[in-house]
Formats: structure tokens, C-alpha cells, sequence
């Protein structure tokens, strides 16, 4: 079993050579759950969860996916892996397209595209030993490794920091943390090229949510991993990602490189989300402000028109409640969906008149750290993380 | 999350976080069964009633040991220990001696110890082979329900319910009427009893099936499925890997909690006279016998009555501990 060889020529994540062969290309992705009532099972609409995306992943990179909860994001997640069918688009990985094929045909493609999963309490079946758990890709797989499956699972249970003897022990006798090391060890059992990591620390600690990404950072040097990171809020993932895609009701409205976003983020959105990201140094003596959206995400199953935003948006205009915004690049590598893109050209100046219901929007908020002691400022940046309801999940 | 994520600190707790709550020696897992077991052993109550019915079991297997040993033949008549004018058991208790344990029956004066010993078997019989066969359908039509949902468990869920709504005494006692005397080289009894499981049981099945049902429903959306399904698992080994091991506890607990509601059932299936044909002994047949005596001969109706209540009380006691000890929290 060796390092899979794109990778390993691009095993810096930081820096991904700028257009090499895409490792997974997803186009006009669409997800649309049916409702359906009655008897007769009819079909009276659909929960739109995603609903056109267009997007790389280039190997050796890790791609940070963010959004309040209900965007879409695990829905994403879980067709980019194929537990899900696409209702439309088409996804193609190392150049084939894997959108519609079936269970038998998936199989040999799951050793290069793993997941990590969510709830380190539900992720593992707790009548399984660890042994049980980390050595079923092999079974399902039908693969020995070299040194046979014992050695093979010790030898995970020590990449991913906990003890090798513990192989024999079950679920419940483990912290979430060390859980969701289980749930990692196994998604790394097959040497995947691709792990999807669906918001992989928001169940644990926030105490050791640094630890489980750091050992995701780590694993992805030694071997050479690209990363699909999904999280509902942009402190946890802003330190690994080399791009970033903003998700707002099942549309990506931005993607760009890290330090793009971070420094002129153009959709109003990406604005917002940024506000409630601690600073890296709480030093600073810049002033913060905190960007506070008003009012629910509104349902996917009937979106807004036009821009899917507007209904929250600062910004909103005429045409914004009428066209919906095309994902473009405004400047190389950056791409936003927004017709009054912050950072960049209007791109409708001819509306203009901001909407009434867009000057009660938001409320802002002063969040910027007493400029007195630096020292006690450290516990300045706990602000509540994203938006007002991100926080649950 | 202020603490920058690239710290050294980090690292060293991580390797704290690892070490801290697993002791150097135990390296043995600690399995669900295991806690369980050690769960019930703290349940006195719980214990006393396995110990009972461990007992009852015993003496169901060893019947005719133990009615040669104590007892007379259960057919046979002891017309001398009747009062030939009342038809009552001659001497005090219903004819209680040392010789006829727990007295005679009226009129034909058959041994009641020895009766009630080989009551017992049909009686554990019914209810184990009756709550075997309805959790076999139940769990197979419960998990395939749960599992493939839609017009699957749609259909099943409205035969579950009809099955639940049906008069299931009228129907067995009418079938009963209608049994033939031999069937497939069974005769007599071999035809009542099977006839009585199998009627049991398959009115027994939509109460495990929607257990399994809803347990079914709310496993498959556990992300272990996900993540075995993400590695390439099919059908069959979600369903017996990944589903199955999670279900074994609670169909083991609506097992041990079936087999007295069963017991109830052929006693009074028998009590009605659609249970096993006289003269094979059984309790409910027994019982109603005695009601013609009662005045005269309560110690007759007693016996069942006790041996009735005791296997009930003690199936229940044990199934409670079961299921306190496999599912502490109630039902999750
Ligand atoms: N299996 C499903 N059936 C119906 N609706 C679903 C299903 N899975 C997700 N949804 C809906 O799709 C939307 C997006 O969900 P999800 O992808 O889980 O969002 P996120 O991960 O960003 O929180 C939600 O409105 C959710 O209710
Ligand atoms: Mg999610």
C-alpha cells in the first residue's frame, strides 16, 4: 500500500500548484429530497438541500465548506461520497464519473474516498470492538494488509494517537475525542486519496477541537491526504483550509483561496460569518465589529427568489429579489455570487435603491477588545461563533 | 476557540487526553453483555426470579423423573381416596398425604401433584415455542420494515395492525372446533399444542414486529450505517452486522417479557377448553375443572392457581431485570 502519487507530489497543503488535474470535479450538483404525503405517496415538493454546485478539488489541498446548519453541507457531503444519489449534476472523480453509479460498482471507489463522521457517538457501532470497527474496511474490502489485519489496526490506533492494546475495548469505554480518533483511524484504513470530514470536532469539546484538527493537519503531511472539511462556522477550519467555499441555503455564494476571504471577503454573507471569527491575535487594536444576522434561514423547501440572501442581506436590491447572481470570478481564484459584491466592482450598479427591509438586517455589534492590558484581553474572542443560531447542531 | 491551533500544548494534551482515562492493566473490553451481566447480578429480585424460573424449567424436563420419585402416574385413577357419595377427596385439603403431595382430583382421584409437574411442560412449552416463533416473525418482518421503509413497511405495518385489532380468542376457539384429530403424524394432543404455538405465536408476532420496527427505523439513521455503507457494505451485512447485534437486547427483553403473557394465554385457551385435549394434564384445563369444586374442594383450584401465578410473577421479575440491565436508561 503506497502514498497515492498525485498527492505526494503536492504533500505541502499550503501552497497547491494552481491548476493541476482536479482529484474530484463536481458541476451543477442538485440534491432535492421529495415530500411526500398521503397514501398514495405523492410527491407535494422538495426540500431543495443542495441546489447547483459547481466546484474542484484539487489534490493535495484541503477544501473548507462552511455554512450555517441547514445549508446543505452533509447533503454536499454525502453525494461527493455517493451515500446519496444526485438528483441532477454531475460528479467525477481522478477524470471518471462516478454521479450515478451504483452499490457494486461504488465499491472498489470507496478505498479512495473516505468519510468522517459528525457525532463520534453515533459514528461507531457500539457493539463493536475497536478491533471490530477499524478492521472492517479491510473485510468489506477484501484486503489483507501486510503484517495481517491485527498488526494493521494497532498500527492506526497509534497514527491516530491512542493506545494499540486498545483494540479489544468497545465504544463506550472511550471520550468523544478519542471517538472521533476511532472514526478517523477508520477512515484512513484504506489509504484513501479523498477524505470528506463532515464538521469532525462541532460534537466535541471545544477544548479538544484543536486537537482532532491538528491531527487531521498532521495526518494529511504524512500521507498526503486531501481534505473536503465541512464546519458551520469559520474558527474551526480557517487554520487547514487552503480554500474556502461559503454555502448559503444549498448554493455555494463564495470560493476562494484562505487568505482571499479572509482578507476582502466579497458576499455580504462571507462578511458576516467572518465578523464572529475570534481574531488571531487578540493584541490587535484594530476595531471589531460583529455583524449580527437577523432572522431565520428561510426553509428550502421554498427559497427566496432571486438571490437566495436577500431576505437578509444589508445590501439588497430590486434586482437582487428578482435575478439570482451567477457564482463568477471577480478576481482570479475568487469567485462570489453576489450583485453587490463588497471588495470588488458593483456588478448592477443600474439598482441601487437599498431594499426597506435591508436597513433592519443586521445589528452590529462592537466587539473590539478593551484596549488597556493585552494580556487579559486573551479571553476576548470567545464571541458566540457565526450566526445567531450556529452554535447548536 | 482561542487557543492557537498550532501550539505545542496542544500536542501534550492530546497525548494527556489519550492517557488519562484508561488505566495501564485492563486492556480486556468491558462488552455490553458483560455490563449487563454484572448489572443483573446486583439485582436481587431479578435473581430470584431466574432462580424460579430456572426451577420451573427443571421440572418441566425432569416431569416424569420427579413424578416417579414422588408422585403417582398422572392418568392413572385413585377411586379409594373419593368420597363416593360427594365426589369429593376424602380426608382434609382435598386428600393432601404423604403419599398424594398435593391431593387427588375430584370424581377419578388422578394424582395432583403429579398433574400440575406435567402441566408444567405444556405450559412452558406453549409459551417458550410460541414467543420463539413470534419474535422469528417479528424480527423478520419488524427489520425489514424498519429498514427498506416505504410501501414495504407501509403494507406490513397495516397487517401488523390488523393483526393487533383481530379477536384472536374467538378465532382460535373456532379453529379449534375445526382441528382434525391427526395432522401431519401428530394426533391428539401433538395436534392441540402445536396448533396452540403456532396460534400464539403468530398473534404474538406484531407486538415484537413493532418493536423491531421502530427500533429498525431509528438504527439505520445511526451514522455507523453511513460509515459502513461509505466503506462498501451491502444490504445483508448492514442488516446483520451493523442493525442485528443492536437489536438482540431488546428482542431478548420483549422475549423474556412474551413468555408469561403466553403462559396466560394457553392457560386460558385451556381454561376454555381450546387447549391440549384431557387427558393430558395442563393448568388452565386444571383451573377449570376446579371451578365446578370450588366450594367443596378449593385446595383443587389452588394448586393451578398457585403454579399459574408463580411462573407469571417469576418470567415477569426476571424480564424486568433483564431489562433494567440491558437498557439502564428505559428505552433508548
Ligand atoms: N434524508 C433527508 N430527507 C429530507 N430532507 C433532508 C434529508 N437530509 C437533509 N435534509 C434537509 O436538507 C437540508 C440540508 O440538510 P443538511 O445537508 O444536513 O445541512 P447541514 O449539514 O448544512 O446542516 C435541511 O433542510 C434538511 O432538513
Ligand atoms: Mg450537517
Amino acid at each position: 500500500m503506497t502514498i497515492p502519487e498525485q498527492a505526494s507530489s503536492s504533500p505541502s497543503p499550503s501552497s497547491p500548484s494552481p491548476s493541476p488535474e482536479p482529484l474530484l470535479r463536481v458541476s451543477g450538483l442538485v440534491k432535492h429530497f421529495p415530500i411526500k404525503k398521503g397514501v398514495l405517496q405523492r410527491q407535494v415538493g422538495a426540500v431543495q438541500a443542495v441546489d447547483g454546485l459547481d466546484f474542484d478539488v484539487r489534490p493535495g489541498e484541503t477544501l473548507g465548506v462552511v455554512g450555517e446548519s441547514g445549508c446543505g453541507k452533509s447533503t454536499m457531503g454525502r453525494l461527493i461520497t455517493r451515500l446519496l444519489e444526485p438528483t441532477k449534476g454531475k460528479i467525477e472523480f481522478e477524470g471518471r464519473d462516478i454521479t450515478h453509479l451504483g452499490t457494486g460498482q461504488m465499491r472498489p471507489l470507496r478505498r479512495d474516498v473516505q468519510m468522517i463522521f459528525q457525532d463520534p457517538y453515533s459514528s461507531l457501532n457500539p457493539r463493536h470492538t475497536v478491533g471490530t470497527i477499524i478492521s472492517a474496511p479491510f473485510k468489506l474490502q477484501n484486503i489483507t494488509p501486510e503484517g495481517g489485519v491485527k498488526r494493521e489496526v494497532q498500527r492506526l490506533l497509534e497514527l491516530v494517537g491512542l493506545n494499540p492494546e486498545h483494540y479489544n475495548r468497545y465504544p463506550h469505554e472511550f471520550s468523544g475525542g478519542q471517538r472521533q480518533r476511532i472514526g478517523i483511524a477508520r477512515a484512513l484504513a484504506l489509504k484513501p486519496k479523498l477524505v470528506v470530514a463532515d464538521e469532525p470536532v462541532s460534537a466535541l469539546d471545544v477544548s479538544i477541537q484543536a486537537q482532532v484538527v491538528n491531527l487531521l493537519d498532521d495526518l494529511q503531511d504524512e500521507l498526503g491526504l486531501t481534505y473536503v472539511i465541512i464546519a458551520h462556522d469559520l474558527s474551526v477550519i480557517r487554520h487547514v483550509s487552503d480554500r474556502i467555499a461559503v454555502m448559503y441555503l444549498g448554493k455555494i455564494v463564495e470560493l476562494a483561496d484562505r487568505k482571499a476571504l479572509y482578507e476582502s471577503p466579497m458576499h455580504p454573507y462571507s462578511k458576516a460569518l467572518l465578523s464572529a471569527v475570534p481574531v488571531p491575535d487578540p493584541r490587535s487594536k484594530h476595531k471589531r465589529e460583529r455583524i449580527l444576522l437577523k432572522g431565520d434561514v428561510p426553509s428550502p423547501i421554498s427559497p427566496p427568489s432571486g438571490c437566495r440572501f436577500h431576505t437578509r442581506c444589508w445590501k439588497a436590491t430590486d434586482i437582487c429579489t428578482t435575478r439570482e447572481p451567477v457564482l463568477t470570478a471577480l478576481k482570479t481564484g475568487h469567485q462570489v455570487a453576489c450583485h453587490h459584491a463588497e471588495n470588488a466592482p458593483d456588478q448592477a450598479p443600474q439598482s441601487s435603491a437599498v431594499l426597506e427591509t435591508a436597513r433592519e438586517a443586521i445589528a452590529i455589534v462592537d466587539v473590539t477588545p478593551p484596549a488597556a492590558g493585552a494580556g487579559t484581553a486573551e479571553s476576548g474572542g470567545t464571541a458566540p461563533a457565526g450566526t445567531e443560531d450556529s452554535s447548536k447542531e | 476557540m482561542t487557543a492557537p491551533l498550532h501550539d505545542t500544548n496542544a500536542a501534550q494534551t492530546a497525548a494527556v487526553d489519550v492517557a488519562a482515562d484508561v488505566p495501564a492493566k485492563a486492556i480486556e473490553g468491558r462488552s455490553p453483555w458483560k455490563i449487563a451481566w454484572v448489572r443483573l447480578k446486583r439485582d436481587k429480585v431479578a435473581l430470584a426470579g431466574g432462580v424460579v424460573v430456572l426451577f420451573l424449567i427443571l421440572v418441566a424436563v425432569f416431569a416424569p423423573l420427579i413424578v416417579s420419585a414422588f408422585g403417582h402416574p398422572p392418568n392413572d385413577f385413585h377411586e379409594d381416596k373419593i368420597d363416593p357419595l360427594f365426589g369429593t377427596p376424602i380426608g382434609s385439603f382435598g386428600g393432601m398425604s404423604s403419599d398424594f403431595l398435593l391431593g387427588v382430583e375430584p370424581v377419578n382421584g388422578r394424582d395432583v401433584f403429579s398433574r400440575l409437574v406435567y402441566g408444567a411442560r405444556i405450559s412452558l412449552l406453549v409459551a417458550f415455542l410460541a414467543a420463539l416463533f413470534a419474535v422469528a416473525l417479528g424480527t423478520v418482518f419488524g427489520i425489514i420494515a424498519g429498514y427498506f421503509g416505504g410501501w414495504v413497511d407501509a403494507a406490513i405495518s397495516r397487517v401488523m395492525d390488523v393483526l393487533l385489532a383481530f379477536p384472536q380468542l374467538l378465532f382460535i376457539i373456532a379453529l379449534v372446533s375445526v382441528l382434525p384429530n391427526s395432522l401431519w403424524g401428530f394426533s391428539g394432543s401433538g395436534v392441540r399444542i402445536g396448533a396452540l404455538i403456532v396460534v400464539i405465536g403468530f398473534f404474538g408476532w406484531p407486538y415484537v414486529g413493532r418493536i423491531v420496527r421502530g427500533q429498525t427505523l431509528s438504527l439505520r439513521e445511526r451514522e455507523y450505517v453511513e460509515a459502513a455503507r461509505s466503506l462498501g457494505a451491502g444490504r445483508a451485512y448492514i442488516l446483520f452486522k451493523e442493525l442485528l447485534p443492536n437489536l438482540v437486547a431488546p428482542i431478548t427483553v420483549y422475549t423474556t417479557l412474551m413468555i408469561p403473557t403466553n403462559v396466560l394465554s394457553e392457560a386460558a385457551l385451556s381454561f376454555l377448553g381450546a387447549g391440549v385435549k384431557p387427558p393430558t394434564a395442563s393448568w388452565g384445563q386444571m383451573l377449570s375443572k376446579a371451578k365446578e369444586y370450588y366450594e367443596a374442594d378449593p385446595m383443587f383450584m389452588i394448586a393451578p392457581g398457585v403454579a399459574i401465578f408463580v411462573t407469571v410473577l417469576a418470567f415477569n421479575l426476571f424480564g424486568d431485570g433483564v431489562r433494567d440491565a440491558l437498557d439502564p436508561k428505559g428505552s433508548r
